[in-house]
């Protein structure tokens, strides 16, 4: 017994170490890789390694990872939200629709889209999470429903046309960039991922989000109620799709019925990517934000190197599967170091 | 009675010309922190009706699954059959000849009869499945179980004891040698238990051996020429059935030691009732449960496995649906709908199944001692990693953790570490009255010892405390009283003063010899 004491008490310092490796490796490994992606194709593509590529990279990032962002929360619940995509297209056409009204000022007119965004996308994402409670069901099939649902109340919105002629300031400012490379729409998917990640790491909230994701039942034992984290975390990540939309405003400076299609399978790419687990428990956000940046570099970085079109979803196709096939090693590598800490 | 060659007795075995079915040499499995079987050796002999028994925990499940190809020993051989016996996975045991039929059911609920009965071969021409082929050899199957139901069916539209039949009759169609059945008769009722009794004998006169573990001990005699007594993962001894009585067989199955401890001494304080229950019912017509816990009183709860005792905790938490009944806290009768209810009137359950459902297996040491009550170490929602950090050292301090860091994921924890973190989570909450469930299952004599102290202790705060455990010499050494749970029922309340394994035993057993009798 009291050799096990001394043990612990020597291998103190090799934990922490341990432990700052196990942290890191969730993140640095895949930031690992998309640096390694970045020099591969500066030093192959040519114009790769220019500000004005890399301007455009940020510019395109944007509206995946606010998505992406959300739908983290999600997936660590060990849920899945298919409708992202669609419920942006829906807040693109209530935002436009409003900006659009001509017998409100700009300034008006901006704040209330602003506000009817982000609140139909919450509410959408609210009524995915509370049918999913209510009635326990795969959140797979709710949010798919939702997607449709959602698709189709676009189209009632905007009678089934795009809607453009956008408030001048709001379209400026949709064109600023920030220090001669940093787009503003880059830095509101930075800042809604810096609030994610402060959410995920200093709440009680986010908390109970890995918990759950880890063992509801646990959660529920012992003595919480996991469904109303749950609904929370459907709640977001329709709320981030109507940031996401604002951004696809900002950037298109069109509301569009058909906007966002595919949009859900790349955020939930960039989640997995970033090392976020699909059965709940495990990950990070800021992973998410790395796993959006290697989706974007590889698809310009392919672009540039003259790869054709059709070449392009064949290789981030083997990426997303390989990413997931790295994490099984990382996993076993974790648990390797844990076994000889004991 | 039943076979001739079969009932000598087992001193004799040297003698008899013919080689037994089945022989267990010196076979042994460890668990993490525990020893399931230790040096076990006895034979079966061809053909017999053999009996299993022992008591919770003394070694039977585990027997059964090294013989269904679940688990493999850790020591020892079995030979089967005249060969070796290895099997690595249920498949390669039934190939063998070997067919458990286990308690639960493994049937695929949404096939038909026939699919289930055929499932490892299926008759089939150009890869299609011969349809007709397959219904015609079910139905041979089922009559010779007697089961009267068409081919056709959908197994998940059949009773439990259809379905035990029907698992039977898939040992049939392997051809069996060894047909082992675990409580095949728990859910059955009188005539259906009639009737399964005669297939066994129609089966035995065919020449198969059957190994039978039953709770039910006058019913052994029917099916039985031989019983084998497990205790504590040891063999006791392996004679003929004939001339032995019921009385003689729990004297077998008793007397389990239980290393000291430093058990409590004090007799239970008169005080007032931490807990009470009256007229708990799990669904409609089950029967009502009453009962009560005084402050600083340590209640066990005996039983056999599946008699009720898990479920019963898990109404009163909670944690279950239940059909009726009041619970009272510290008097004042109070609404339990959820776990959530329960914890707000100062109740906590420790689970069974600790790593299923009370811990959170990959995150850290101090974040599943924390997550009861974050209140306590955040403001306004923001989480205070200090105020934290000092919580889970400290409890790690007092429970005597034994862990590298409290950052370290509880997954990696041995199985007494891991039940001192439930605690832990527990007391953080500052529970009045604490339910364990198996409270020292898989954790090693060390740490067991801790977690009696420790119960001890917290009687002596003046907490009330439940324990539901298997192990009946361990709730001898802890409780002030012990409820003995039959069937469901409540069947004996025993106090310190007289507690007496062999009076609790009967009483667990009571309930189920009952039903066989009417």
């Amino acid at each position: 017994m009291s050799e096990q004491v001394d043990g612990a008490a020597t291998q103190k310092s090799g934990a922490t170490w341990d432990n700052l490796l196990r942290i890191s490796m969730r993140e640095a490994g895949v930031a690992v890789a998309l640096v390694l992606i970045v020099l591969f194709f500066s030093a192959t593509a040519p114009y790769f390694a220019t500000t004005g590529n890399f301007l455009k990279i940020f510019v395109q990032i944007a509206i995946n990872t606010v998505l992406a962002a959300g739908m983290t929360f999600v997936i660590l619940t060990g849920g899945i939200d298919l409708s992202v995509g669609s419920v942006l297209a829906l807040c693109t056409v209530v935002g436009a629709t409003i900006m659009t009204d001509e017998r409100l000022s700009a300034g008006t007119s901006i704040t209330l889209a602003f506000f009817a965004c982000l609140g139909t996308g919450a509410i959408c994402g609210a009524i995915n999470g509370w049918v999913c409670e209510k009635w326990k069901l795969p959140s797979f099939i709710v949010t798919l429903g939702m997607l449709n649902i959602a698709s189709g109340l676009a189209r009632v919105v905007s009678n089934n046309s795009t809607i453009s002629g956008l408030p001048q300031p709001f379209v400026e400012f949709g064109n600023l960039i920030f220090w001669g490379v940093f787009p503003s729409i880059f830095l509101i998917a930075v800042g809604v991922v810096l609030v994610g990640w402060f959410i995920l790491r200093f709440t009680v909230f986010g908390r109970f989000t890995f918990a759950i994701g880890t063992n509801e039942e646990a959660v529920r034992l012992s003595g919480h109620n996991p469904r109303a984290i749950k609904i929370a975390a459907f709640t977001i990540s329709g709320l981030t799709a109507g940031i996401a939309a604002m951004v696809y405003l900002l950037r298109l400076n069109v509301g569009s019925p058909i906007a966002g299609i595919g949009y859900e399978l790349n955020a939930i790419a960039a989640v997995i990517i970033g090392g976020t687990s699909l059965s709940g428990g495990k990950g990070s956000i800021i992973g998410t934000l790395v796993g959006a940046c290697i989706l974007q570099v590889l698809s310009t970085g392919l672009q540039l190197l003259g790869a054709e079109d059709n070449v392009k979803p064949i290789v981030i196709g083997a990426v997303i599967v390989l990413a997931v096939i790295l994490d099984t090693y990382r996993n076993k590598i974790l648990r390797l170091m844990e076994s000889r800490q004991r | 009675m039943h076979g001739d060659e079969v009932s000598r007795p087992r001193a004799e075995t040297a003698a008899t010309t013919e080689q037994p079915i089945l022989r267990l040499q010196s076979v042994g499995k460890r668990f993490p922190g525990v020893v399931a079987l230790r040096d076990v050796s006895f034979e079966i002999a061809r053909g017999s009706g053999h009996v299993l028994l022992g008591e919770n925990g003394a070694g039977k499940s585990t027997l059964i699954n090294l013989l269904g190809g679940v688990l493999q020993p850790d020591d020892g051989e079995i030979w089967f059959a005249g060969a070796r016996y290895q099997p690595a996975s249920p498949l390669e045991a039934f190939k063998a000849g070997i067919r458990v039929v286990h308690q639960e059911l493994h049937l695929l609920s949404n096939l038909s009869v026939a699919e289930n009965l055929l499932f490892e071969q299926v008759p089939s021409r150009w890869g299609l499945v011969n349809y007709r082929e397959m219904n015609r050899r079910a139905a041979e199957l089922l009559a010779e179980v007697g089961l009267d139901v068409a081919p056709t069916t959908e197994v998940g539209r059949l009773g439990v004891a259809q379905m035990q039949l029907v698992e039977i009759a898939k040992a049939l169609c392997h051809e069996s040698k060894l047909l082992v059945l675990d409580e095949p008769t728990a859910t059955l009722t009188a005539r259906e238990v009639d009737r399964l009794f005669a297939i066994l004998h129609r089966l035995k006169a065919k020449g198969v051996t059957t190994l039978y573990i039953s709770h039910r001990l006058e019913e052994i005699f029917e099916v039985g020429d031989e019983v084998t007594v497990l205790r504590d993962g040891q063999h006791v001894t392996t004679r003929a059935l004939d001339g032995l009585s019921i009385p003689n067989i729990v004297e077998l199955m008793v007397g389990r030691t239980i290393a000291d401890h430093g058990a409590i001494g004090t007799a239970a304080p008169d005080g007032e009732e931490a807990l009470g229950v009256s007229g708990l019912k799990l669904a409609a017509d089950s029967p009502e449960i009453s009962f009560s816990v005084g402050k600083g009183e340590i209640v066990g709860i005996a039983g056999l496995v599946g008699s009720g005792r898990t479920e019963v905790v898990r109404a009163l938490f909670g944690a279950d649906p239940k059909a009726g009944g009041t619970i009272r806290i510290e008097g004042q009768e109070v609404e339990i709908a959820s776990p959530k209810d329960a914890v707000a009137h100062g109740l906590c359950l420790a689970t069974e199944d600790r790593k299923g459902q009370g811990l959170l297996l990959e995150m850290s040491c101090a974040e599943n001692m924390t997550i009861t009550d974050l209140t306590r170490v955040s403001r306004r929602g923001l989480l205070q990693r200090k105020d934290e950090n000092d919580a889970a050292a400290r409890l790690v301090r007092g429970l005597r953790v034994k862990t590298p860091s409290i950052h370290q994921a509880v997954r990696t924890f041995s199985g007494g570490n891991q039940q001192k973190v439930v605690i832990a989570k527990w007391l953080f909450r500052g529970p009045k009255t604490l339910i364990f469930d198996e409270p020292t299952r898989g954790i090693d004599v060390g740490a067991k010892a801790e977690i009696y102290e420790l119960l001890g202790n917290l009687a002596a705060e003046g907490k009330g405390i439940l324990v539901v455990s298997s192990d009946l010499p361990e709730l001898m050494a802890i409780c002030h009283r012990i409820l003995v749970f039959s069937k469901g029922r409540i069947s004996g309340e025993v106090p310190r003063a007289e507690f007496d394994e062999h009076r609790i035993l009967s009483l667990a057993y009571q309930e189920y010899g009952r039903v066989r009798a009417s």
